[in-house]
Formats: structure tokens, C-alpha cells, sequence
């Protein structure tokens, strides 16, 4: 670990001694969520929605092996296996609801986590690979995401596909063969379905993976926190076993809570009635919308309604959608303020809060609701607010801001000038 | 640099943008889009309340029996069932003579491998609803799923089967062209209005219910509403029933990691 009063892994039992030696595995628990890992002892309840994150993964995880025993990815019956698993397989309405309403709580907790990232400057330097590796896994989560919401080959899963593939078509000249290519044939069938089910297979253990590089990543500096201030003595720490293991084991609780509440009791409160629809080519729904968590980004795809010279208006919206998260990439270098977090930038929480969140609040509303006005208009306004901020914001907020005055320390944020003053240490057990 | 770069990058998608927002509001002001009659006269469902509603909800039996044998006498002659096998009315407080009974009412196609025919049998306990073929106008959708399949589906179902009516003087004056067109009948609670199911629950005593409730437009549509909810989530009781031991211990749980949480942090200020 980078800091040196970072508890050394010490085993006692011979066999652990034995273990160690050999293959260090408990080491490298003990140094990544035990007492080995120092922990800026400020973090608010924000700081617990990366550790909810592992969890909805591990969940789906789970609950998705479950669901690929009794899912059979044909066009044929592909409706019917899930609707008996829900009927007819022990507990199977259970894993179902868990799994469907599992993939909301998923996003529930990354956009937070996400946000938490935004207000705090998580993502700047020495983070910056922590945030890249973050962004890689939101994008993985949308792709397994949409997939996974073909599988039931409902009415939204084939118009969302169909929609959501159609997107390729925009791209000039290979657009069209591109599409055919991936979807393998004219319109989402069979051939798509089943490289579908493979890849929604497949993806979430890419994102175990991404999810270790991440963590790599974030343990080399160490987590951030509420102030900003890096981390400078062995008073601004606690490990992490067994002080976050007990307020992240709390935050579990009502993550649960509030998670088992949705799954018995308004399971479908997210879901879209047509999706208990087949599949019908024939018949197109009034209105395709994607699942709650797409919304943002959807109705930035549908905002851009004008061609924009030569640019036709469906390459504009998919170029803005994309375009949305890959801004995201780069953050660490549009925000240049050598202050962290946003409880010390007054422009930039200015911003934040007037303008962010509310741009992403409509972004949200009006890419659930049906492509008329005044929503399209609501979301042109929303989605300008949101490129402006990111790409013309950001980086002259960062510019011009004065910054208030930081705390000296997190542990002088925390107790006050003169506690912290007792427990300074002498000046050469500062690391910086 | 950098910055300059991404102030044009914004602008580049902003501009896009405003002039989007611009040519729409441009269009709205010179030519606003037209009211239709399916805006204006469209109605969400009417206020109708379950025994399976609410976080205790529990199944009325008598109700469901009630409402299987108005979709048996009524429904049924064009509207499917797939996903429901008869064994499944078991739930619904048949005894299994009952329940083969019932099956044997129904004819199920099975394929004669010696002629090279389709043929039917009786129904047997493990069989499925059989398929319906409906030779009239339009294709009347499979009921196993329909109260999820609408937008709150069982009181959509409910003032479906009792919003049938003539059309309304004030939506012809409005709209002259909007006449509901021959063999399609006007309701309300219908999407586009206008459907082309004649109302199936014609008057009083079209089902005569073996338990004495009288059998009114209004009983028989609450009751194959009922009977819908259990087939769409024949899970639904025990769901409700399990949510709330799960949600006991969760928060015995949360408690006592609560309280352990405020004993490790204990003099810790953070």
C-alpha cells in the first residue's frame, strides 16, 4: 500500500504462514478491503455506492446463471422460457423480478456513484485511470444492459433492438452493410438474438475484470473524500476493516431494504407493459422507449432533429449520443482547477446544481416520454445545457473560479485547527 | 489549446442543437400540430380496487372461480390462453376432479402421425389452454398476460369490458371525420378509440354463477378482470407473502449492522 503506516498482513496460523508464501491471497485481502488499507476517515455516504456496485454485479451475476439455466435464445420460444420460468421453476418468479429489477438497482447505484465522481472531482489527477476504467464499465453496463433487455423478445426488446441497431445505419457509407453484418440479416431475428444472448453472457465477466483494474487502480493513491485534500498522516485514516466494512455492512442493509421492496412489491414499476408483449415485426408500438436507464442519452439521440449542414440529423443524434459518455473520457483534462472537490468551488457547485443536475432531471423525464412537443423542445434545451457544460463550462469555470480556502488536513476538517494541532506528527512523517 | 479545442467541440453540438430547438419552435408557432380525437377524448382507466391489491393483497377464490367461468363462456371463443395449463386451476380451489373436468371441456389438437392430420382430443390436466382461431376482423390478443401488458392493466380491462357507448354528439361536431367506421365500435378507454371486439358482455345473467352472486355487466367485468390478474402472475399471493419476512429480517439486520457500525465508530470523529 502507498501509505507507510499501512498495517502489515501478519499470519499467525502456520497453515496462513504456509499460504502466504506460496500464494499470497489472503495478503491481497487484507491489503485491499481489510485492516491493510488506509481509508480517509471523512468519507460521507456517498463514498459507499462503489461498494453497492460490486454487490448489484455480483447479484446479477448470480441471478443471471440462474435465468441462462432455463432461457432458451430462440425467436421461437425464446418469450415462452422465460414466461415459464416465471410459472413453472422453483422460485423462478424471484429470480426473474430479481434479475430484471437487479439491472435497475445496478444503475441506480452507478449513477450516483457516477455523480458522487462529478461533485467531488474524483476524477482527477492521480484518479485519472480509476475514472477511464469507471467510464469503460458504465459503457460495458449499457451494451450488457441493452442486450440483456432483448432476450425476452418482447415487444420494446425487438423495437428497442431493432431501434437501437438501426443506430449503425447512420454511420455513412458502411453503415448499412455494418449493421447487416453485426445483426446478422435485415431486422433483429434469430442469428441476433443468439450472438446477443452469447455477448450478454459474456460482457459481465469483461466488467469483473475492468472492475479489478479498477479497484488496482483506485488502492495505488487511494480513495478520495469529501474535502479534496490528499491524504498527508495516519490520523486522516482509518482502515478499512473494521471501520468501512461495518458502515458499508449498514449501507447494505438499506440498499436491501429499499431493493427487496421492489422486487415483492412493484416488480414491474419499471418495466414496460408492452415488453409482456411477443415480438411482433408486424406491429410497431405507439411509442419504442428504452428502459428507464437509457432515458438521458435517448432523448439526447432524439433532440437533434434538424440536419446540421451536411450532417444529416440521425448522424448528429447518434454522434451527441455517443458523444455524451465519451465526454466523460475527458474530464480529468476539460476541468483544470487544482481543487478537487466541489464543496471548495463555488462557481463550479453553481453549476453543478443549477445546471447539471436539472438538465439531467429533464434529460431523464423526456426521454421517457413519447417524441412529441413540448418534450423534444424540453430535451433540445436540456441536452445544449449538458454539451455546453462539459465541453464550455467546465473547462472556463475552471479558469476564472477562486476557490474558497481548503482545510489544511482531513483530519483538521474533521476535528477542528487545534484538536488537529495535539495530533500533528513531526514534520518529517509527512509523506506528500 | 486543449480548451479551445473543446469550446469548439461544445459549440459544435451546441449550435446543432439551438438550431434544431429553433426550426421546431419555428414549426410549432407556424403550424402547430392538429388535436385528434384520440387526444381528446381518450380516458385512463376507471378507480376499481382488487382483493389482490395493495402489500397484503391476497387472491378472492370465489372471485376467481367467477371470473374463469365468464372467460369460459365468453371470452374463450376468441380469445387464447397460452400460458396457462389446466392443472394451474388448481390455485384457483378446484379439487383435481374438478380440474380434469374442466379439461375434458376443452378439444386440443394433436398431430396424428399415421394420417399426417391435425386432430383433437379432450384436454388433459397437463395440457395447455388450446389455441383459439378467430376468423373475423383483426386478431383478438392472448389473455394470459394482458393485465401486465397494459398500462394498469386490470382496471384497463375492467373499463374496457364496461366503456363500450355510441359516440359522443360533442366529438362528431368536433371532429366530423372521426366516426367510428363500420364494424368497429366506439370506447373510450381504448387506445385510438374505436375497436373492433363488439362488447362482449351484453346484459345481466349471461354467465349464471353457481355461487348466487348475480351476474351484472359490472360483477362479470370485475370478475374475469380478477380472474386476469391471477393468470398474468399466478406467483402474485405468494410473492406478496414472502416480501414480508424478507423485509423483517432485512431490517432486524440493518439494525443490529447499524448499531455495530455506530460501536466501531465510537469516539472515531468523521
Amino acid at each position: 500500500m502507498s501509505f507507510p503506516w499501512a498495517k502489515e498482513y501478519k499470519p499467525s496460523h502456520p497453515f496462513m504462514q504456509w499460504m502466504d508464501d506460496r500464494l499470497p491471497l489472503p495478503r491481497l485481502v487484507y491489503n485491499s478491503v481489510g485492516g491493510g488499507y488506509p481509508v480517509p476517515r471523512n468519507l460521507n455516504y456517498f463514498w459507499n455506492f462503489g461498494f453497492l456496485a460490486a454487490l448489484c454485479l455480483v447479484l446479477q451475476i448470480v441471478t443471471g446463471i440462474v435465468m441462462a439455466m432455463h432461457y432458451a435464445a430462440n425467436t421461437q420460444v425464446a418469450f415462452d422460457t422465460v414466461e415459464q420460468t416465471v410459472r413453472d421453476v422453483n422460485w423462478g418468479w424471484m429470480m426473474r423480478y430479481a434479475h430484471a429489477n437487479g439491472a435497475s438497482a445496478f444503475f441506480v447505484v452507478i449513477y450516483v456513484h457516477i455523480f458522487r465522481g462529478f461533485f467531488y472531482g474524483s476524477y482527477k489527477a492521480p484518479r485519472e485511470m480509476v475514472w477511464l476504467l469507471g467510464v469503460v464499465i458504465f459503457l460495458l453496463m449499457m451494451a450488457t444492459a441493452f442486450m440483456g433487455y432483448v432476450l425476452p423478445w418482447g415487444q420494446m426488446s425487438f423495437w428497442g433492438a431493432k431501434v437501437i441497431t438501426g443506430l449503425f445505419g447512420a454511420i455513412p457509407f458502411v453503415g448499412e452493410p455494418l449493421q447487416q453484418w453485426l445483426l446478422g440479416g435485415f431486422a433483429p431475428d434469430n442469428a441476433a438474438l443468439n450472438r446477443f444472448f452469447s455477448l450478454h453472457y459474456l460482457l459481465p465477466f469483461v466488467i469483473v475484470g475492468v472492475v479489478i483494474l479498477h479497484i488496482w487502480a483506485l488502492h495505488i493513491p487511494g480513495s478520495s473524500n469529501p474535502t479534496g485534500v490528499e491524504v498527508k498522516s495516519e490520523s486522516d485514516t482509518v482502515p478499512f476493516y473494521p471501520y468501512y466494512v461495518a458502515k458499508d455492512g449498514w449501507a447494505i442493509g438499506v440498499f436491501a431494504i429499499l431493493f427487496c421492496t421492489a422486487l415483492f412489491f412493484f416488480p414491474n414499476a419499471l418495466g414496460h407493459p408492452d415488453n409482456y408483449i411477443p415480438a411482433n415485426p408486424m406491429s410497431t408500438p405507439a411509442h419504442i422507449v428504452p428502459e428507464w436507464y437509457f432515458w438521458p442519452f435517448y432523448a439526447i439521440l432524439r433532440a437533434f432533429t434538424q440536419d446540421f449542414f451536411i450532417i444529416p440529423a440521425k448522424l448528429m443524434g447518434v454522434l451527441a449520443m455517443f458523444g455524451a459518455i465519451l465526454v466523460w473520457f475527458f474530464l480529468p483534462w476539460l476541468d483544470r482547477s487544482p481543487v478537487r472537490s466541489g464543496s471548495y468551488r463555488p462557481l463550479y457547485r453553481k453549476f453543478f446544481f443549477f445546471g447539471l443536475i436539472p438538465a439531467m432531471a429533464v434529460l431523464f423525464y423526456c426521454g421517457g416520454a413519447p417524441a412529441e412537443e413540448p418534450y423534444v423542445m424540453l430535451s433540445q434545451i436540456a441536452a445544449l445545457y449538458y454539451f455546453a457544460h462539459f465541453l464550455i463550462v467546465i473547462p472556463i469555470v475552471s479558469a476564472i473560479e477562486k476557490p474558497d480556502p481548503l482545510p489544511f488536513s482531513i483530519t483538521e476538517s474533521v476535528l477542528g485547527e487545534d484538536e488537529a494541532a495535539k495530533l500533528a506528527p513531526a514534520p518529517s512523517a509527512t509523506v506528500a | 489549446m486543449a480548451r479551445i479545442l473543446s469550446i469548439l467541440v461544445g459549440l459544435f453540438f451546441t449550435v446543432a442543437l439551438a438550431w434544431s430547438f429553433g426550426k421546431g419552435a419555428y414549426q410549432q408557432i407556424t403550424e402547430p400540430p392538429a388535436a385528434t380525437a384520440e387526444h381528446e377524448f381518450h380516458l385512463h382507466p376507471k378507480e376499481v380496487s382488487f382483493a389482490s391489491d395493495g402489500a397484503f393483497g391476497r387472491f378472492d377464490r370465489q372471485q376467481l372461480q367467477r371470473g374463469f367461468q365468464v372467460y369460459k363462456e365468453v371470452c374463450a371463443a376468441c380469445h387464447a390462453l397460452r400460458h396457462v395449463a389446466f392443472r394451474d386451476l388448481a390455485a384457483l380451489g378446484y379439487n383435481d376432479a374438478e380440474v380434469k373436468a374442466i379439461a375434458k371441456g376443452f378439444q386440443v389438437p394433436v398431430y396424428n402421425n399415421a394420417t399426417g392430420e391435425v386432430e383433437t382430443r379432450e384436454g388433459m390436466a397437463t395440457d395447455y389452454f388450446p389455441p383459439v382461431l378467430y376468423a373475423g376482423q383483426g386478431t383478438p390478443p392472448d389473455l394470459s398476460l394482458i393485465t401486465k401488458a397494459r398500462h394498469d392493466g386490470p382496471a384497463y380491462v375492467y373499463s374496457l369490458l364496461t366503456g363500450y357507448q355510441n359516440q359522443p354528439a360533442e366529438l362528431l361536431k368536433k371532429f366530423p371525420d372521426a366516426k367510428t367506421p363500420d364494424g368497429l365500435h366506439y370506447n373510450p378507454y381504448f387506445a385510438n378509440l374505436n375497436l373492433a371486439m363488439p362488447p362482449p358482455l351484453t346484459g345481466e345473467g349471461q354467465v349464471t354463477y353457481s355461487d348466487g352472486t348475480k351476474g351484472t355487466v359490472d360483477q362479470m367485468a370485475k370478475d374475469v378482470s380478477a380472474f386476469l390478474i391471477w393468470t398474468a402472475e399466478p406467483k402474485l399471493e405468494k410473492r406478496k407473502q414472502t416480501g414480508w419476512p424478507v423485509l423483517g429480517f432485512l431490517l432486524f439486520a440493518t439494525v443490529l449492522g447499524y448499531m455495530s457500525y455506530r460501536n466501531i465508530w465510537a469516539g472515531k470523529k468523521h
